[in-house]
Order: C-alpha cells, then sequence, then structure tokens
C-alpha cells in the first residue's frame, strides 16, 4: 500500500451528493403519482450506491477520488474526496438505502401515513447530506453537511405532527443546533489558529498551540459531534425522537445521523487533531472516560426502558461510543475495531429496527412487555430480530463479534484493563437488554399470537437482507464490498505506528 | 460614462417627479414608471460597479465644481456595491408589490410611488455622494419620504411614523450639529478633503464632538439598540410592500453611513485607537442582537417579531462594524447584502400571506405549508438562512463576523454571535412548526393558495437568491469587500 495517497479528479463523489438531492426534487414533483415518487427513491438508491461502490477499487488501491468545486469562503474550498474512512461510512449508509427504501414503501403505505411526499423528499435530503459529511475534505464541507444533516432530519422527527412530535423536535433541534454552535466555534478557532482546515491523516494541529487551548478546542469539537453521536449527557434527545416512523430511528437514528456524529468524531480525532497530539493533550484519556461511562450507562438505562424503540436508541447510544472508544485507543486494531463497528453496528441496529417497525404495523404494539410468544405468529421476524441481538451482544459469527474483538484488542494493546473491563460488561448488558425480548417472544405462550401472520414481503425481505448481511460481515468481513479492508486502511492511514 | 454616479440618483428623482403626472392620467403608470425607474437605476449601478471593479472609482463634479468647493459623487467598490444592493432589492419589492398595494391601500397607489421613488433616490444618494452636507439633504429627502410611506397604513400607522418622525428629526439635526462641527474645524464639506485634513486636528475637542453626534445620528437612523425604538412599530403598522420595501435596505443605508465615516471621514486610527467610538458601537451591537431576539420570541404578531429579527440582525451589522478588523467589516458588509436578501424575502412572504388570509399572528399560520407550498419554501429557505444555517447565506456573514470577534479576543462577542443563532432557531421554528405541523381546526384557508405570480417570483427569486449569495459569498467577498475594508489592514498608527 503506497504511503502517499495520490489523489485524481472526480466526479464520483459529487455525484453520490447530487444523486439524492435530484431525488428529492423529483419526489417533490411527483406527489400526485405515488408508485413514480417511489420509484425516484428506488432508483435513486440503487443509482447512489452504484456511484459509491464504483469508488471501490482506486481507494482500495491507494488512490483518492477528489473534487474541488470552488471556494466557499476566500481560502476554503467546498470539496470532497474519497478516502478509506468516508468510502466505508459512505457504502454502508448507500447500501442499507436500498433496504430502508423498499421497507419505507411497505411501512409507509401499511400505515397509511400521511405527507408521504414530504418524508421521502426529506429522506432523499438527509442522504445527499449523509455523503456530503462522508466525503469532505475539510472542515467546513464537513461543517455545512452536518448542519445539512440536521435541518433535512427535522421534518421526519415531527412526522407525526402530534404535540408529542414537536416537542420531540424541539428538542432535538435545541441539542442539534446547539452542538451546531459548538462545532462553527471550533471551526472557526481552527481557522483562525491554523490557517487551513484540510483533512489530513495524522492531524494538522501541532502541540505548539498551547496545549490546554488545544484541549478547550477539543472540548468544543466534542461537544460539537458529542450531540449527534448521543455522547452523555447530550444523548437526550435520541430516545425521545423515536417517536418518528420505525424507518426514519432505523436508518437516520441508528446509521446516518448518529453515525455522522461518531464519523465526525473520527475526522477531528485522526484528521485535525490526529491521536499523538490528542493524547498528549489528555484529550483521549477525557474521551475514553466519557464514553466508557456512555457505553455502561446506557446499556443499565437500556434495561429499564418498556418501549422497543427506546430500548433500542439506548442501546444505540451505547454502541456509538465503542465507535468513539476505538479512536481514542491509539493502536490501529481499536481504529479497526470502531470504524468496523461502523458498519456492522449498523446492520445490526437496522435490522432491530425492521423488526420492531414490522411488529408495529403487524400488531400495533410497542411494548416489550406485550410482545410474549410473537415469535409464533411473526417466526421469521423474530428470528431475524435474534440474530441483530446475538451481534449486539458480541456474540459470533455475527458481525458484532468481530468489531468488539477488534475493540478488545485494542484495548489489551494499550493497556486498558479499565475499558477491556466495559466492553466485556456491556456485552453482558446487552445481552441483558436484548435477550429477554428473544426469550419473550419464543418461549413464553400468549393467546394473542396463535396463527401464522407476518408483516408484507416489502418489510420482511429487507429484514432478512440486513440480517443475512449482518451474519456476512461476522464470517466473511472482507467479502462484501471490503468494509474490512476499508476500516484496516482507514485505521493504519491514522495510526502508523506499529501494525496490528 | 462619467456620469454614473449622478445618473442613479437622478433616474430615481425623475421617475419620482413623473410619477404624479402619468398617474394622473392612469393609475396604472405609476407602477409602470417606478419599476422602469428602479431597473434603469439598478442597470447604472451595476455597470458602475463592474467600472469601478476594472477602473478604479469615478468620480463625478456636480455642475462642473471641483471640490473642494463643489459637490462630488463618487463610485468607489463600497458605494457602487451599496448602491446595486439598494436598487436591486427597491427593484424586487417594487414589482412585487402592485398586487399588494392594490389591495391592501387601493386609494393612495399613485403617492406611495411616488415617495418610494423619493425614498429610494434619497438612499441611493446617501451612497453615491462624496459630501458631508449633501449626505445630509439625502437623508432628509429620505426620512421625509419615510415618514410619509409609513403613515400610509392602518389606523395605528400614522402614530407611530409620528414617533420615527421625531426622532429621525432628532437624528438629523444631530447629523447637522456634527458636520457644523467638522466644517468650522477643517473649512471643508468634501469627505476626502475633511479626512486629509482631520488628522493634524485629532487632539480638538470639536472634532470628538462632531465624531459623538454623527454616530448618534447615524446610530438612530440604522436603529441601532437603544436607538431602535421607533423601529418595531413602524414595520409593523405600514403597508406590507412598505415595509418590504423599507425594512431591508433603509436601515442598511444609514449602516453604510457610519461605515463611510469610519473608513473614509474619520480614519479608523482615530475612532478605534484615539476615541473608542468603535467600541461603543460593537457594544451597542452585541447588546442589540440579544435584546431583538430575546424580545422578538416574546411577539405572537409575525410582521412584529420581523421588526425585532432586524432589531438583532443591525446589531450584527453593528457589532461588525464596531469590530473594526478587516473580517469584522467583512461581515457587516455581507450581511447588510444578507440580510436585505432575507429580509426583504420575509417580509413579501408576510405580504403574501396577509394578501391571502389577512392574518398577522403566528399561531393562525396552521397548515400554511400545504396551501402556499411555494411561499413557504422560500419562507424555509430565508428563515433557516436568518438562523444560520449553511448554505443558506446568512451563515457566512455570521461566519466572518466569529472570525472577526475571535481576531479581536473579545470572547462576549463571540458567544453573542453564536447564541443569537440559538434564540433565532427559537422564533424561527415556531413558525416552521405552526406552518408545517400545525393544526388548523378552522376551514378559514379552504382557498388560500400562493398567491398571483408577480408576487410570488419575487419572493422566490429572493429565496434562490439567499442560497445563490450563500454559495458565491466568495466571490463578493474576494472581488469587492476585500477591497473596501483594506484601510483597515494598515498598521495602527
Amino acid at each position: 500500500m503506497p504511503q502517499v495517497a495520490e489523489s485524481y479528479f472526480s466526479l464520483a463523489p459529487l455525484a453520490a451528493v447530487f444523486v439524492s438531492l435530484i431525488a428529492a426534487v423529483l419526489i417533490s414533483l411527483s406527489s400526485r403519482k405515488p408508485n413514480l415518487r417511489e420509484t425516484w427513491t428506488i432508483v435513486a438508491a440503487l443509482c447512489k450506491f452504484a456511484v459509491v461502490s464504483s469508488m471501490l477499487p482506486a481507494v482500495l488501491s491507494g488512490l483518492r477520488p477528489e473534487i474541488t468545486l470552488f471556494d466557499i469562503a476566500p481560502g476554503v474550498s467546498l470539496a470532497l474526496k474519497a478516502d478509506p474512512l468516508g468510502l466505508s461510512f459512505a457504502l454502508s449508509a448507500s447500501l442499507l438505502w436500498i433496504f430502508t427504501s423498499f421497507y419505507s414503501i411497505g411501512y409507509m403505505r401499511a400505515l397509511k401515513e400521511h405527507d408521504q411526499t414530504r418524508y421521502f423528499a426529506s429522506f432523499a435530503l438527509c442522504l445527499s447530506a449523509t455523503m456530503g459529511i462522508a466525503f469532505a475534505a475539510n472542515l467546513m464541507t464537513f461543517f455545512i453537511f452536518y448542519e445539512v444533516l440536521t435541518i433535512s432530519t427535522y421534518p421526519l422527527v415531527i412526522h407525526k405532527e402530534s404535540p408529542a412530535a414537536i416537542s420531540a423536535g424541539r428538542k432535538y433541534l435545541a441539542f442539534l443546533l446547539s452542538g451546531g454552535v459548538a462545532l462553527l466555534l471550533a471551526v472557526g478557532l481552527t481557522q483562525r489558529v491554523a490557517g487551513t482546515l484540510n483533512f489530513t491523516p495524522g492531524g494538522f494541529l501541532s502541540v505548539s498551540m498551547g496545549q490546554a487551548g488545544l484541549l478547550a478546542l477539543f472540548s468544543l469539537f466534542l461537544v460539537g459531534v458529542g450531540a449527534k453521536s448521543g455522547l452523555m449527557p447530550l444523548h437526550s434527545w435520541l430516545p425521545t425522537a423515536m417517536i418518528a416512523p420505525t424507518p426514519v430511528s432505523a436508518l437516520l437514528h441508528a446509521v446516518a445521523v448518529v453515525k455522522a456524529g461518531v464519523f465526525g468524531f473520527a475526522r477531528v480525532m485522526g484528521f485535525v487533531f490526529g491521536p499523538e497530539l490528542a493524547g498528549e493533550i489528555g484529550a483521549t484519556t477525557l474521551t475514553a472516560v466519557i464514553a466508557g461511562a456512555t457505553i455502561v450507562i446506557a446499556s443499565l438505562l437500556a434495561m429499564a426502558q418498556d418501549n422497543l424503540k427506546r430500548r433500542l436508541a439506548y442501546s444505540t447510544v451505547g454502541h456509538l461510543s465503542y465507535i468513539i472508544l476505538g479512536t481514542v485507543l491509539l493502536a490501529p486494531a481499536g481504529w479497526l475495531g470502531g470504524l468496523f463497528h461502523i458498519t456492522t453496528h449498523a446492520a445490526m441496529k437496522i435490522t432491530l429496527f425492521f423488526c420492531a417497525g414490522a411488529i408495529y404495523v403487524k400488531t400495533g404494539r410497542e411494548n416489550v412487555s406485550e410482545l410474549d410468544g410473537i415469535g409464533r405468529q411473526m417466526p421469521i421476524t423474530m428470528a431475524a430480530f435474534t440474530v441483530g441481538a446475538l451481534g449486539l451482544a458480541g456474540l459470533p459469527p455475527v458481525g458484532g463479534f468481530l468489531s468488539k474483538w477488534f475493540l478488545a484488542q485494542g484495548t489489551v494493546e494499550t493497556g486498558q484493563p479499565i475499558l477491556l473491563a466495559v466492553l466485556l460488561l456491556s456485552g453482558l448488558l446487552n445481552a441483558g437488554y436484548l435477550f429477554p425480548i428473544v426469550i419473550r417472544a419464543f418461549f413464553k405462550s400468549s393467546k394473542d399470537f396463535t396463527k401464522f401472520d407476518e408483516a408484507a414481503p416489502l418489510m420482511v425481505v429487507p429484514l432478512l437482507f440486513t440480517a443475512a448481511f449482518s451474519v456476512l460481515l461476522g464470517i466473511y468481513p472482507d467479502g462484501i464490498f471490503h468494509f474490512y479492508s476499508l476500516s484496516a486502511e482507514a485505521a493504519l492511514g491514522v495510526v502508523a505506528r506499529g501494525a496490528p | 460614462m462619467s456620469h454614473l454616479p449622478v445618473l442613479i440618483p437622478i433616474t430615481l428623482l425623475l421617475s419620482a417627479f413623473l410619477i404624479p403626472l402619468a398617474g394622473y392620467v392612469k393609475r396604472d403608470f405609476a407602477f409602470a414608471i417606478a419599476s422602469v425607474g428602479a431597473f434603469l437605476a439598478f442597470a447604472f449601478s451595476l455597470r458602475g460597479l463592474l467600472m469601478v471593479l476594472s477602473q478604479g472609482e469615478i468620480r463625478y463634479h456636480l455642475g462642473g465644481w471641483a471640490p473642494p468647493i463643489g459637490i462630488e459623487y463618487v463610485l468607489d467598490a463600497l458605494s457602487a456595491f451599496m448602491a446595486a444592493v439598494v436598487t436591486l432589492i427597491g427593484l424586487v419589492v417594487l414589482i412585487y408589490s402592485r398586487r399588494s398595494v392594490l389591495h391592501e391601500v387601493p386609494q393612495r397607489v399613485v403617492p406611495l410611488y411616488a415617495l418610494a421613488m423619493l425614498l429610494l433616490a434619497g438612499l441611493v444618494g446617501i451612497i453615491v455622494t462624496g459630501d458631508l452636507f449633501n449626505l445630509f439633504v439625502f437623508l432628509e429627502i429620505s426620512s421625509l419620504s419615510a415618514y410619509a410611506l409609513m403613515a400610509i397604513g392602518d389606523d395605528r400607522a400614522p402614530v407611530a411614523s409620528f414617533r420615527y418622525l421625531i426622532l429621525g428629526s432628532i437624528a438629523g439635526s444631530f447629523y447637522v450639529l456634527g458636520v457644523g462641527f467638522l466644517y468650522f474645524s477643517t473649512g471643508s464639506l468634501n469627505m476626502a478633503d475633511v479626512a486629509q485634513r482631520l488628522p493634524a486636528l485629532y487632539q480638538s475637542r470639536a472634532v470628538a464632538a462632531a465624531a459623538i453626534f454623527i454616530f448618534i445620528a447615524l446610530g438612530l437612523k440604522m436603529a441601532l439598540f437603544p436607538l431602535h425604538l421607533w423601529l418595531p412599530d413602524v414595520y409593523t403598522y405600514a403597508p406590507s410592500a412598505v415595509t418590504a420595501l423599507i425594512a431591508p435596505i433603509m436601515t442598511k443605508v444609514s449602516a453604510y453611513a457610519l461605515i463611510r465615516m469610519l473608513l473614509t471621514v474619520f480614519q479608523p486610527h482615530y475612532l478605534r485607537d484615539m476615541l473608542p467610538v468603535t467600541s461603543v458601537i460593537a457594544w451597542l451591537g452585541a447588546a442589540g442582537i440579544l435584546y431583538g431576539s430575546i424580545m422578538a420570541i416574546a411577539q405572537s404578531d409575525f410582521r412584529r417579531m420581523l421588526a425585532y429579527s432586524s432589531v438583532s440582525q443591525i446589531g450584527y451589522i453593528g457589532l461588525g462594524i464596531g469590530l473594526a478588523n478587516p473580517l469584522g467589516l467583512i461581515g457587516a458588509l455581507l450581511h447588510i447584502l444578507n440580510h436585505a436578501f432575507m429580509k426583504a424575502c420575509l417580509f413579501l412572504v408576510a405580504g403574501s400571506i396577509r394578501f391571502r388570509t389577512g392574518r398577522w399572528e403566528v399561531s393562525s399560520f396552521a397548515g400554511l405549508g400545504r396551501k402556499m407550498p411555494w411561499t413557504m419554501a422560500a419562507f424555509t429557505v430565508a428563515a433557516l438562512s436568518m438562523v444560520g444555517i449553511p448554505p443558506a447565506a446568512g451563515f457566512f456573514s455570521k461566519w466572518y463576523l466569529l472570525l472577526g470577534g475571535i481576531d479581536r479576543g473579545n470572547w462576549f462577542f463571540v458567544a453573542t454571535i453564536l447564541l443569537s443563532s440559538l434564540l433565532a432557531a427559537v422564533y424561527f421554528f415556531r413558525v416552521l412548526e405552526q406552518v408545517y405541523a400545525g393544526r388548523s381546526e378552522e376551514s378559514a384557508f379552504k382557498n388560500v393558495s400562493d398567491p398571483p405570480a408577480s408576487m410570488l417570483f419575487p419572493t422566490i427569486i429572493l429565496g434562490a437568491g439567499v442560497l445563490v449569495l450563500g454559495l458565491l459569498n466568495s466571490i463578493i467577498v474576494s472581488r469587492i469587500l476585500e477591497l473596501v475594508v483594506a484601510p483597515l489592514n494598515e498598521p495602527r498608527g
């Protein structure tokens, strides 16, 4: 693998952003023809995935497709660049968007939801912003798409238009716009201190800028991206936002939006500060403490939730901090585990949300306590649920086992027994809040669920695919679209010292 | 074409005189002449701007009398930029105004257009003149026409306008007093000439008094907190087209005069380092940002909310001027442009809502997102821009202001700029919630739809303009505004 990655001009990163942007316009214009409208969504999802995966061979061979559009402010350009880190995020988001699109159609039509045009258009817009975040080549570009993502998710959060949904929307905006403001200040300070905003593997800030000042700057970044990634105590908008339709919770609040937060953290850690500098100024310790606490507390809170989606949301909060934890371990294995967990957690969590949505559509039930015996009525759904639950608990052969394994390896390599203990404990807690659902579903009996009655194929097939995808990631991690190689290469690019 | 500097105000002035004559024949002529006049003025301004950028500043001696005796009109990067902004916004709002004026004040169409053109002529005059006393004359032309324009409107408009008249007259006399002090100190009224003579007189108390009088006067005219008291009522009760014309540009032109004083007449060195005028402006600006935002949150009337939001946005401009460093002033100038677009768009939306529903209260906007999709799309863009969401224009002026605040090293200013984004989010998202997710229990809006094309297009153009300005801000900043703020880059004396 070449040491210095070579850039070349390519329209592909831009096309990845624009595909769903154009789709959003087409969707808005086809509000009277639902079938045509949904066709745009599907076509856009397929095109986007094709465009993103077309960059895969080049990036794996050490090339970097790049496009610099124009100066967005003097000296700061609007630029997109596909590197392994960005590509792996874009690839998992765009792949899962395909499944989510089919699932969304089934879900929204089954419930006869209102304002489906706004829903699908916002969804497409969110995916554009996500691609922009993944491929942003500098902090300004990143920030612009980060804010666009915040705003374009808002209509989806308040979709229900009930007082509860509106207040969830307010809470969402309060947290995320505040985070955005902290991030903006951090970007502005970086611009004035460093004179550049371009992401550089290994970071571009240097210790000569003063330790205390750098730690303060880091804290601002941490608040900025922490709000989106559910880092405690900035997490509380996420469980509230579960009032959104389930496909939104599935793709945005388990994959795109929250992962944009942790992805941003990885960018800041690896491409602005650099792990070494972050370690020197004490930023890694600070983050490790917060992330470790978040993992344990979120898992405990998850146990206390009866509402299934809220339980999953707290689980997401915990798992996002796994990723953050991986990136503060100064070892390639830690980064590899963290980055790989972006994809594996996405696949597993989206499966669980799809199952929750299928149950809701079929039975109208949202609470764990009402699910006794549902495995008899919906065996396929609950089988997929079991796969996801096993994965989140970190059991082989599901993908979650691998990412957790690398994370654990990272803690061992860097000599962090406490963090290792946190990982192991949270694995148990994961099992503690997910397995009872499986046990209730299959082993408790209930009069309500006796005959076989699954949700529509538009919903069941996608959740089977994502479940299968979770398993494939575990047994053949590099086989499907090279997620493993991408994560490994990104990890090595940032933490060059001492290969695993 | 060295006549360009004078052609811009003359065109507007001429159409102001033609309108009553032609309007006497047929009412529709008034609108036609106003639009053509505004269009020509904009074309001249644009040509002037391009010429200034390629060839440097254009100076025009009125009547052939050479300064400092004669009156001089100057198009430089700053004035050409401002003239283009003012005439463009004027043009767009005038095109919009036809249906709205016919709807709201059908019996006063002709005087309204004559006054509007007079107002624009006065504003453009303030921008292009290079003479301190001539600036006073144009200031009064614009103020007098504004008083009359604002008094056309509903029952409470005359009272609001009268209050503005009193405060505006105080501002006018303060300005004249300041200019008087300057005149007997330097013996000149020409801005460039005064600027050359002033450094020798920096120790003079009379010059200090002149500076203070002029800044209070212009602070009042631009509604800088706490001199903003006239603004909310005036914006609330005037006809919507009038508010849409006045709100985006009139206070900005006073801000321009302030910048002109800072950069051209008094040197930045004097007002920044010898007399703490810029510091005072910066603190007042910051206070205005917070006060305006908080008051805007407390309003239930849409127009009043926008008016207080203007107080807050003027605070931004004041803060940027007061920072008195290149990035701060770039932020202020860019915000003059951006805010002109955003506020014009918002007031046009307010006018369209009134045109279709007759309502002002935010609580009655429930469900309008479905009834008036295009209007509300423009509103959403402008509102997000006010909040400072990229890539809308409003974000970028905040960005430069933020950098300017960081350069100044004043964390209170930095915090204020950031916090006010959140406050703006509070009051704009409250409206967006109503518009898109509000439950309308009444069926009053059954027949409500987007307004006619002549109203809808200007609104959409401004909304789209907000996005375009945001994406292209770098061109404006590096081609025009960096030229303007160059004097601030000089090392402190």
